[in-house]
């Protein structure tokens, strides 16, 4: 059983995901980077993937949709592929494209997103770091609108703030 | 944005060894300075700029009572900047849950591995 993922903060702008996975480095690389795979785990529940274009070489762009099945409301990220060392490294822009969303996040510099792969005794490390534009983005990005469960709202949490004090 | 700040604060504040002991030390019950003082060589004015560092960041407040002014934990903060990275958690470990399936049946189904080999 895969131990679950842990989180770190590297620096006030930065989160770094790393995960274990029971298989070869290659398959991994594979389910990131082939589209019929991508689609299969890469989401949210109760979003479908219509769009999930890539083209993963170095200056290859990507496009990603996921639509709602309760209200077909769509959002998505784009990008391009600034490094791609098969099967070990892919560095890539991530612009948020708000598409039907009422949450925004500032147009400005993508988030860098680094995934790195190593495999040791057929046990394959993921190490993912996004790098944002600035300290606000990387909070930003947890209040996405995404899973009901996930929905948070710091408009919420503001009122409650003020209603303790 | 305000809750940005906050979790500033919060993590600017437990980004420090002796601020995270008052912490778990004020997480037994609350505590006057000379009292948190005690387990560190560390004057009492050292400590209580760590405590003016914890009170701005809401971890911590001081109860007003007038010969003891103890500090007491205020753990809603605590919570927010916890429960912020556990969501973010979450949400990653979901996809991930998702992919250990997807990469058991690649591994359990030759025949389809054969297929989609390059």
């Amino acid at each position: 059983m895969p131990k679950p993922a842990e989180v770190t903060l590297p620096s006030d702008r930065e989160v770094r995901v790393t995960r274990t996975f029971n298989a070869p480095r290659q398959l991994v690389w594979d389910a990131h980077t082939k589209p019929e795979l991508l689609q299969k785990w890469q989401g949210y529940d109760g979003w479908d993937m219509p769009v999930r274009d890539m083209d993963v070489r170095v200056g290859g762009k990507y496009k990603w949709r996921w639509r709602s099945r309760e209200d077909g409301k769509q959002f998505g990220f784009s990008g391009t592929f600034t490094e791609v060392i098969v099967p070990s490294k892919i560095v890539h822009e991530q612009y948020y494209d708000q598409g039907d969303m009422d949450f925004a996040m500032p147009v400005g510099d993508p988030c860098i997103v680094s995934l790195e792969l190593s495999e040791q005794n057929g046990v394959t490390t993921l190490v993912c770091n996004l790098k944002f534009a600035s300290k606000e983005a990387r909070d930003d990005a947890v209040s996405t609108g995404m899973t009901d469960g996930m929905e948070y709202s710091y408009t919420r949490l503001d009122d409650t703030f003020k209603a303790a004090a | 944005m305000q809750s940005s700040e906050h979790l500033d604060l919060t993590f600017a504040a437990l980004a420090d060894p002796t601020r995270r002991a008052i912490l778990a030390r004020l997480a037994t019950g609350e505590a006057t300075v000379t009292e948190l003082a005690e387990p560190f060589e560390m004057s009492q004015p050292a400590i209580s700029k760590h405590l003016k560092v914890l009170e701005r960041a809401g971890l911590i407040s001081m109860d007003v009572d007038a010969q003891r002014r103890p500090r007491k934990l205020e753990p809603k903060r605590l919570e927010e900047a916890v429960d912020w990275i556990e969501r973010y958690r979450e949400i990653f470990e979901q996809n991930y849950q998702r992919l250990d399936a997807l990469l058991e049946a690649l591994q359990t189904k030759p025949s389809r591995r054969e297929r989609t080999k390059k």
